[in-house]
């Protein structure tokens, strides 16, 4: 599903990143964690191809993102599902109508799609702010809206950055049901998350991996998480 | 890759036309400068139409002749007429010359005498017409020739201070034509400049438009389509104007030359049709070359 082979990132300075190798095979349930400044980020980037390894390769589907131009780039974010951190929208958009914006950037036929948005929007609880604009939304139902955006393409794989981020407790237990739930449909799912109750909380119900960053290498977290 | 690009234009799509958020500045200023431009562009269109078609008539006229007028005592006419016609036949720049018989001249003075008047028995000169070559003769060079041969010889060559006016209606045309270009061009500057400044503040919708899988064509066409449209509706209500302002100006006619003859002819009324459709050309080269270059530099 997504390979990363032996790469390195810097911004332009000291490296941020080296040495890294992942393996998120189909169907698999991951948690990428580290100190805040780490790198979480930054390594979900070069799995989208927002950003390019220094060295080393990235290969997403079984294709070098190297090798891929722009238009193919906007094919390939197509077939994954991406939470950013800060859950960008357009704020000139209904909710429904940001949901909906990968299927319109591609494309769809929004009227033979509008069951499925429905449907969508009331899986995350957002049926009743369908019309609301992302500015009148709040952190909870952003991140809600965020990640309804991230599969309405039905992507083999989510990555998910912070979904938790700015949610209490329990809004963050409904969050993680969903990605739970994506997961049980068959889809790989990869969640950079600081927050090691949730990721706890996570292990009790799916076989998840945990990854750490630290000192710019990852590795494989004991079973104390 | 246009013809894709130029489908999407015509089917448009109103879902694509939303992912842009509305800008009211750049939309007004690009409204204006079509509107300014396509009413600027129907007086240079009339102005370069009509000093076309001056220079036209007052070249055919130029083509036609000079004349010659022939003075003499009856008994020398024939005499004075075979020597004039003798030294024109020798004029470098002469195409043909030809005496008028008396019933051409006698039309000539009807207006003035009525056709009762017996000239033949009037001291009437005699008037040979003379055709030029395009090259035209020498005007001072034949008046002194003819002053030592024919001595009762005038040369008239009235239609020839027309000459540099002709060329200055030539020169007027082209200048015409020059200004619609420069129209055009300073059209493509400023919608170029208002679709980089509606880039640049939409730098965050384009980033999130690519997050999720938005391709660049996609993402220039909806605003290629957006300034094309408005570059189309200006240009369309400036040209109204501007003809309206043709409309408005005094009927042509014969006396009043070429200020009152600044219009559209015949035709001629079909051209402004084509400054709403070559705006909306305009503007859509601009923009699409504007996207493009600022697509490629935001990454
Ligand atoms: N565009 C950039 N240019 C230069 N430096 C950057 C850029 N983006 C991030 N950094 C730096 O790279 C480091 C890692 O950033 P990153 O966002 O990947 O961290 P993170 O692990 O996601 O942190 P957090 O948990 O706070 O989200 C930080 O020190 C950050 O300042
Ligand atoms: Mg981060």
């Amino acid at each position: 599903m997504i390979e990363l082979d032996n790469i390195a990132y810097s911004y332009g300075g000291a490296e941020l990143l080296s040495e890294i190798s992942i393996r998120l095979t189909p169907g698999s349930f991951h948690f990428l964690t580290g100190p805040s400044g780490a790198g979480k980020t930054t390594l979900l980037k070069l799995c989208y191809g927002a950003l390019l390894p220094t060295s080393g390769q990235v290969r997403l589907f079984d294709t070098d993102m190297r090798r891929l131009d722009r238009d193919q780039i906007a094919l390939m974010r197509r077939r994954i599902g991406v939470v950013h951190q800060d859950c960008r929208f357009l704020d000139h958009l209904t909710l429904a109508e940001n949901v909906a914006l990968p299927l319109t950037v591609s494309g769809r036929d929004l009227a033979a799609e509008a069951g499925n948005l429905g449907e969508l929007l009331n899986w995350v609880g957002l049926s009743a702010r369908s019309d609301a604009l992302p500015p009148e939304l709040s952190g909870g139902e952003r991140q809600r809206a965020a990640l309804a955006r991230a599969v309405i393409m039905s992507p083999d794989l989510v990555l998910a950055d912070e979904p938790t981020g700015n949610v209490d407790w329990d809004m963050s237990q409904r969050l993680l049901q969903l990605l739970v739930e994506l997961n049980r449909m068959g889809k790989t799912v990869l969640i950079a998350s600081h927050d090691l109750a949730l990721i706890r909380a996570a292990k009790t119900q799916v076989q998840a991996r945990v990854l750490r960053i630290s000192n710019r290498r990852l590795q494989l977290a004991g079973a104390d998480l | 890759m246009i013809r894709g690009a130029l489908s999407g234009l015509i089917a448009g799509d109103k879902q694509a036309d939303r992912v842009v958020p509305p800008s009211g500045f750049t939309a007004q200023l690009t409204l204006f400068a079509a509107g300014a431009m396509g009413f600027l562009a129907v007086f240079a269109l009339a102005l370069s139409l009509a000093s076309g078609r001056l220079a036209d008539r007052w070249a055919d006229e130029l083509a036609r002749s000079a004349t010659l007028r022939i003075s003499a005592p009856a008994d020398q006419m024939t005499a004075q007429t075979n020597a004039a016609l003798q030294v024109l036949r020798q004029t470098p720049g002469v195409q043909s010359a030809r005496a008028l018989s008396d019933a051409e001249q006698a039309a000539l003075l009807t207006p003035w005498f009525g056709p009762d008047l017996p000239i033949e028995t009037l001291p009437v000169p005699q008037l040979i017409e003379i055709v030029e070559t395009p090259q035209g003769f020498d005007a001072a060079g034949l008046r002194l020739r003819l002053s030592a041969q024919v001595p009762g010889a005038v040369l008239d060559d009235h239609t020839r201070w027309r000459r540099p006016l002709v060329e200055a209606a030539g020169r007027l045309r082209a200048l015409g034509l020059i200004s619609i270009l420069l129209i055009g061009a300073a059209m493509a500057a400023m919608i170029t400049l208002a679709a980089n400044a509606a880039l640049s503040a939409n730098a965050q919708v384009i980033e999130v438009l690519r997050l999720v899988g938005a391709k660049d064509g996609y993402i220039a066409q909806a605003f290629v389509r957006r300034f094309t449209f408005r570059a189309l509706i200006g240009a369309a209500v400036g040209a109204f104007l501007g003809v309206c302002g043709v409309l408005l100006l005094p009927e042509a006619s014969d006396e009043g030359g070429f200020l009152t003859g600044l219009g559209f002819a015949g035709l001629g009324w079909f051209y402004p049709l084509a400054i709403p459709p070559l705006g909306a050309v305009v503007a859509f080269v601009a923009t699409g070359y504007a996207a493009r270059r600022t697509l490629r530099g935001l990454s």
